[in-house]
């Protein structure tokens, strides 16, 4: 019973297909409550339409999807702001829910764009305009967050900082966490579970279990299991968000 | 003063701007001014169904273009056309069909023009208890339903994820455009009713740097468009729709030149 009340959001044997063709098939997942779930795969693997049947994006699907929560932020992949809408990062961030100025402001400094407010959307660089996405996904303060390769093309320092703020805040919020990305070395280390797709699920387990997974080998190639040693010994340390390095 | 046609015509026109402003603006954002035309021909259909039956034209026209826009959201699903095709498709047909049939009703007299154009002696105080009462619902509907519509405008996925519903707020939407072409038709007439939705609109781009300023610069341009409009309309004698929607593109061509002024200062 208490599993079932920390779940968000589960996908039973679900699939969806367009044009006859099956952009991916049988996946079975669960997010729970304070849980970082992350799928990786190549492209065209079905990450994002897996995120998108979660989100109930997708109707016409096969299989079940059961959600819990109404409360989900998304960061999509892609998003593009026409021009004929003219739009200011403050527009942007009360898009889907009444927020005061104050929750505005927190979510944009804890993403390090405070300073972006009144700027024009289209203005924006792409990785400033990541980290308002990532803004605008958790200012509401939501139990289920879908995260779509949320720091394409923030800077490399930044990227870290982003996937610990992420980490963060799913301890702080309790919230579940799906989230699709490319960086195995970072996304792993902070990671509960992974699915690892192509099509359909390839394997899944805790980070350990699915690098040594010998599909997972084959997906991704012999260096990326090691990748996983080497981020296996940075557990003993956390970094805070002023960069200070602390032990566990 | 009411039996004035112009004060009627004036304060017409001012509750068709009000309405106008906003709705033109996701018109213009959501990129539906072809949308607008076909609704707006088959309104031609309504006005004749209006006729014949002896129904009000508004309620007639409100009818006919939401079944056209419900028939067109049917077409877009089950063919494979490309949609500017089935607008272009619906929006002549309609019209056509509805030129037809006024040739049949020989009996009754018909002030093409008028209804192309807009014809402000027409106005009659029905209309004018039509264009405020209408309007305002028009305004109230959309203020509800603003949130879940401009946010599918801006990313339907986003949207869609978040629980807004989007697509329910599209339905209601397309009766809305229906609603506003079936409470002007008499001012600006049926072919330039989607000028009057875009053009004080785009204007108000130019001059607008967030949703809210385009929404409040759109209904400024639109009232504007219309006194002046209709002033000229009196003092030159020309049809009421075309003066009103050249005065707003005076006031679009106007608003160039602040962008031009604005990419001088960014220099």
């Amino acid at each position: 019973m208490s599993s079932k009340k920390n779940t968000l959001v589960k996908l039973e044997n679900a699939g969806y297909s367009q044009n006859n063709k099956w952009l991916v098939r049988g996946v079975s997942l669960e997010v729970e409550k304070g849980k970082i779930v992350t799928l990786i795969g190549p492209n065209g693997s079905g990450k994002s339409t897996t995120a998108k049947i979660a989100l109930g994006i997708y109707k016409k699907i096969e299989g079940k999807v059961e959600k819990y929560t109404k409360k989900v932020g998304y960061v999509p992949q892609k998003v593009s702001i026409d021009w004929t809408l003219p739009l200011r990062v403050n527009d942007f961030m009360v898009l889907t829910e009444n927020l005061k100025g104050d929750a505005i402001n927190e979510a944009l400094s804890l993403t390090g764009v405070e300073h972006l407010k009144n700027k024009n959307l289209g203005n924006l660089s792409g990785g400033e305009f990541q980290r308002v996405l990532l803004a605008r996904a958790i200012s509401k303060k939501p139990e289920l967050l879908v995260l779509d390769e949320p720091v394409q093309g923030v800077d490399f320092t930044g990227e870290i900082a982003l996937y610990e703020l992420i980490k963060k805040i799913s301890d702080e919020l309790n919230c579940g966490i799906l989230l699709i990305s490319h960086d195995l070395h970072t996304v792993m280390s902070a990671t509960d579970h992974v699915v690892c797709l192509n099509g359909h699920v390839c394997c899944s387990g805790s980070p350990i279990d699915v690098a040594k997974n010998m599909e997972y080998k084959a997906l991704f190639g012999e260096q990326a299991s090691q990748i996983l040693s080497v981020y296996e010994h940075r557990h003993d340390h956390v970094h805070s968000n002023e960069g200070e390095i602390k032990k566990n | 003063m009411f039996d004035d046609f112009f004060i009627r015509a004036l304060i017409a026109g001012i509750g068709v701007a009000l309405v106008t402003g906003p709705l033109g603006c996701f018109v213009v954002w959501r990129r539906l001014s072809y949308f607008g035309d076909t609704l707006s021909h088959s309104a031609l259909l309504g006005v004749t169904i209006a006729y014949s039956f002896e129904l009000n034209i508004a309620v007639s026209v409100f009818l006919i273009s939401s079944i056209i826009a419900l028939f067109l959201i049917q077409l877009q699903k089950k063919t494979n056309l490309p949609g500017d095709a089935l607008l272009g498709l619906l929006a002549h047909s309609s019209l056509a069909v509805g030129l037809v049939v006024i040739g049949f009703l020989t009996f009754i007299r018909f002030d093409i023009m008028g209804l192309l154009f807009g014809d402000i002696l027409a106005v009659t105080v029905k209309d004018l208890t039509i264009i405020w009462f209408g309007g305002a619902l028009i305004l109230l509907v959309l203020k509800l339903i603003w949130k879940p519509l401009f946010a599918s405008t801006v990313n339907y996925e986003l949207a869609e994820a978040e629980g807004l519903n989007p697509d329910r707020a599209k339905a209601i939407f397309t009766i809305l455009m229906a609603a506003i072409i079936a409470i002007s038709i008499k001012m600006v007439g049926l072919l330039l009713i989607t000028g009057m939705l875009i053009i004080p609109a785009a204007m108000a781009r130019n001059i607008s740097d967030n949703p809210k300023k385009m929404v409040l610069f759109a209904i400024i341009g639109g009232l504007l468009s219309v006194i002046i409009g209709l002033f000229s309309s009196l003092e030159f004698n020309t049809a009421s729709g075309p003066s009103i929607i050249t005065a707003s593109l005076i006031l679009f061509i106007l608003s160039l030149l602040k962008i031009k002024q604005s990419i001088q200062l960014k220099n």
